[in-house]
């Protein structure tokens, strides 16, 4: 699919002919193919049940988890398909960090929630251990907020910081892309806002691939949007001619509230 | 139809704009009519009115404003929404120049007119014909006509010419009606620039059906 805007920007992720059937038979995802560019944010819009959710899990192969979950087609991952047999999760699971749409804090201290990550993933040295921590905290500003408090239960942090700090723990081991599952439904407006701006800082670094019920966030954080329905990937362009004048009737129903 | 109070709130913008339009339209030929009959109380009535006019633009903005505020139009609304807020203006500086008009007859007041009024009218009757028709292109989404009155305003350019020439000749000729003549040459250019203001609608009519911002007609003056 050609984006118009004259934006050139370097594919990170390209998705080819991508097809998903759940164990149960359900065909979720129908033919979708698009790239998800370098360093921007990427939304996924579309009305509930329309298979956004499900795409982006397969971005880091989640639907793995349950037995009889099949998929065809590519997602190439720096050219590589990270759907062939000879893939290690782990290492992917790594490589593309996922933040949900409640804040999932583990039931242990702020320190422990980042290195518990950092530790799986073979890092022992308790000074590099200790740096990464900080620097994770750092980069989604929630150092000054939890530095006195580091040792801690996580659960004692607000909404917004515990979602602060499960980015944390996705940017602590350094992953290519993130992807946002709908992050700020469960925060209030103050919050949300500063996840927003954390994203606009983010993605100098990361690709983030967010899916969002908020067409006004995906409006306000995204540079690519792409327009879902019932599995279908119905239109995909720059955010900017999405939401003011799309090239699709369907996207242009829908983003005016003429249905869904 | 999902959203319903937010789709008739939209409607209702577009009701109070061609209302506001017709307004304007009514006015641009009330202020001719009055300084080709020398209607003095005409003239008056029409620099009143335009009170109303002023009124319903800040009416029609305010309306706007929060719908952008309170429902977040987007694409096609969002298009109309801020087409609207800008048509609104230039009606309104439309109606200032209808008023100019009636402004210059009053001035006039009892001194004759120094010649009798032939392609003023016209060129009045061609800008409300070109305003009315914008209007009924901006309801039914018709860019092919609004680029079509876009190209008309050179048929009122050339009018103005015409009107300013012979206007001028009439100056040379007999120095003693220089100031009548310029009061002709004024109301002229304030229908010169209600022509202009019209291609600005009209260009907004395109954007808001097809979202390109197009320069239509770049006016001479």
């Amino acid at each position: 699919m050609e984006v118009q805007g004259g934006m050139k920007k370097e594919v990170q992720i390209e998705i080819k002919n991508l097809n998903f059937y759940y164990a149960g038979g359900v065909h979720a995802i129908k033919g979708i193919s698009m790239p998800v560019y370098k360093n921007t944010v990427t939304a996924l819009i579309g009305p509930s049940g329309c298979g956004k959710t499900t795409f982006l899990r397969c971005f880091n192969r989640m639907h793995d988890l349950y037995h009889g979950n099949r998929y065809e087609g590519e997602i190439l991952l720096d050219g590589k398909n990270i759907l062939g047999h000879d893939i290690d999760l782990m290492k992917l699971r790594t490589m593309v960090g996922m933040v949900f749409q409640k804040p999932t804090p583990f039931p242990m201290s702020v320190f422990e929630n980042i290195a518990f990550g950092l530790r799986l993933r073979g890092i022992k040295n308790k000074t590099e251990v200790r740096d990464r921590v900080e620097k994770a905290l750092k980069d989604t500003y929630l150092w000054d907020e939890t530095k006195d408090r580091l040792m801690k239960s996580s659960h004692a942090l607000s909404g917004g910081q515990q979602q602060r700090l499960c980015i944390a723990r996705a940017v602590a081991v350094r992953p290519e892309t993130i992807l946002f599952d709908e992050p700020c439904s469960a925060l209030d407006p103050i919050s949300t806002s500063g996840i927003e701006d954390l994203m606009a800082e983010l993605k100098e670094n990361y690709t983030i691939v967010i899916v969002t019920h908020n067409m006004q966030q995906a409006a306000r954080v995204s540079e690519y949007t792409g327009f879902f329905m019932l599995g279908e990937l119905i239109e995909f362009d720059n955010t900017q001619k999405i939401f003011t004048a799309p090239g699709n009737k369907l996207t242009e129903s829908y983003i005016t509230g003429r249905f869904g | 139809m999902a959203r319903e109070v937010y789709h008739k709130s939209l409607k209702d913008v577009q009701n109070d704009l061609m209302k506001m339009s017709e307004m304007v339209a009514t006015a641009i030929s009330r202020a001719m009519e009055a300084l080709e009959t020398r209607d003095m109380q005409a003239s008056k009535k029409v620099i009143k009115d335009d009170l109303r006019i002023n009124k319903l633009r800040f009416n029609i903005e305010k309306k706007c404003m929060m719908l952008i505020a309170t429902q977040q139009p987007m694409a096609k609304d969002l298009r109309m929404l801020g087409s609207v807020i800008n048509i609104i203006t230039d009606l309104e500086r439309i109606g200032d120049h209808a008023e100019g008009i009636a402004k210059i007859s009053v001035l006039i007041g009892d001194t004759p007119l120094v010649k009798p009024l032939i392609d003023l009218p016209r060129m009045a009757d061609k800008a409300v014909d070109m305003l009315r028709r914008t209007m009924v292109a901006f309801m039914e989404k018709d860019v092919e006509t609004a680029r079509k009155i876009c190209d008309e305003d050179d048929i009122v350019d050339a009018l103005y010419d015409q009107i300013y020439r012979e206007l001028l000749f009439l100056m040379i000729e007999k120095p003693k009606i220089i100031e009548g003549a310029t009061h002709l040459i004024w109301a002229a250019h304030n229908l010169e620039r209600i022509a202009d203001r019209v291609t600005n609608i009209a260009e907004r009519v395109v954007y808001m059906v097809t979202g390109k911002m197009e320069e239509l007609n770049v006016s001479k003056y």
